[in-house]
């Protein structure tokens, strides 16, 4: 499946990913402490050039992905505008950017496997308790197979749809079956693990 | 237990389909996408518990750099952009509209559904989002509101194909309901 790590590699991609994280959080902190409009401006200068650091095509990549940022940053130096306060509302609007794309920055050469590994390892004290982690890693694997297969799910009906109606374009009405499909998919795919031994891993497993 | 496990995923990912789904413009201009009908599902169908978790686990995979938010969506960004409260609130959302839904059993499916939805599904989610957007942009709390009324009409309308939804899949797969089993 898609995912929002770049294609490209970059020697940032092989970095540990909680190294990466503890300095966004650091980062984080200290562009909330900046106050100063020009001191913002620096931090938003030196992570633009972290970006262009990975690179055109990796820079626009990351650029295109802060675009929905726009109308908050227009929203911010407009409502300061009109109270004669820009200062702060170019103050607010870059602390807004710079902090998207710093964490922006992390998802880009952070490969979901890493944040996957790393969200386990901060698990093991709960296992260390006793606690079952399985079925969470479970859980997880299964929605990325089952984003795919309802996707192609609701294609179908729409084909079939479409086929049906002289009307053009996507309908509510497919909705319906479509959840109909889930519940459906959902209860044999349960059937399959239990079928299999299911879950019990040294617990005892109620049959429900 | 098998099938709490894959129907909390399943509707993860429903969550994340309906957001793939592009939007529909309403009369007056403002775009609504299907991703909130998600969440007011999952509450609706699963009850709170197992709704809330399969938003939480939406959420999860979202962060850890899955586009699945509307839009394309995802990651870490999420979290320090104006939209965050929505986010962060889509799992409270689910359990509201869960908890909801399974208090009013007395009354119709349909009914009880549809007004989870309105109560967890709009309410609940719209002060979470709203109390972020008022944080991260610094504007107080009724300001911030008036950013997002625009986009009540269309979760109105979600609220109602909520009710509707679970009311078929009620008549369609009664065992399979796990807010009313």
């Amino acid at each position: 499946m898609l995912s929002l790590t770049a294609p490209h590699r970059t020697r940032a991609h092989g970095w540990p990913a909680g190294a990466k994280l503890g300095a966004l959080a650091c980062a984080t902190i200290l562009l909330f402490a900046l106050d100063s409009p020009a001191a913002m401006a620096g931090a938003f200068a030196a992570t633009l050039a972290l970006y262009l650091a990975g690179g055109g095509t990796f820079a626009r990549a990351g650029l295109r992905r802060l675009w929905p940022l726009w109308p908050f940053v227009a929203i911010l130096l407009a409502w300061h505008g009109i109270e004669d306060n820009l200062a702060l509302g170019t103050l607010l609007a870059l602390r807004l950017v710079t902090a998207v794309a710093l964490a922006t920055l992390v998802t880009m050469t952070t490969p979901l496997s890493d944040m996957i590994a790393l969200v386990q390892w901060l698990a093991t004290p709960l296992r260390r308790l006793g606690l079952n982690t399985r079925p969470a890693a479970l859980a997880l694997a299964l929605v990325l197979r089952f984003v795919p297969s309802l996707t192609m799910a609701a294609g179908r009906l729409r084909q079939s749809w479409r086929a049906r109606s002289a009307r053009k374009g996507p309908s509510w009405r497919i909705l319906g079956p479509l959840a109909v499909h889930a519940l459906d998919d959902a209860e044999q795919v349960a059937l399959a693990l239990r079928a299999r031994g299911g879950l019990i891993e040294g617990t005892t497993s109620d049959g429900t | 237990m098998e099938r709490n496990l894959t129907m909390v995923a399943m509707f993860a990912a429903l969550i994340a389909v309906l957001g793939l789904i592009p939007p529909i413009t309403l009369a007056f201009g403002v775009p609504i996408t299907a991703q909130s009908l998600g969440v007011m599902l999952a509450g609706t169908v699963l009850g709170a518990k197992r709704g809330g978790l399969a938003a939480l686990l939406f959420l999860g995979l979202t962060l850890l750099g899955l586009p699945l938010l509307s839009g394309g969506r995802g990651g870490l960004g999420v979290l320090a952009s104006p939209t965050v409260g929505f986010a962060l609130g889509f799992p409270a959302a689910a359990f509201a509209t869960g908890f909801i839904t399974e208090r009013l059993s007395r009354l119709p499916v349909g009914l009880a559904a549809g007004a989870g939805a309105i109560v967890g599904g709009i309410g609940v989610l719209y002060l979470c989002g709203i109390t972020g957007m008022s944080l991260v942009l610094g504007r107080s709390w009724g300001e911030a509101a008036l950013l997002v009324t625009a986009f009540i009409p269309g979760d109105l309308i979600k609220a109602v194909l909520a009710g509707m939804l679970t009311l078929m899949l009620y008549r369609a797969r009664p065992r399979s309901v796990l807010s009313r089993a």
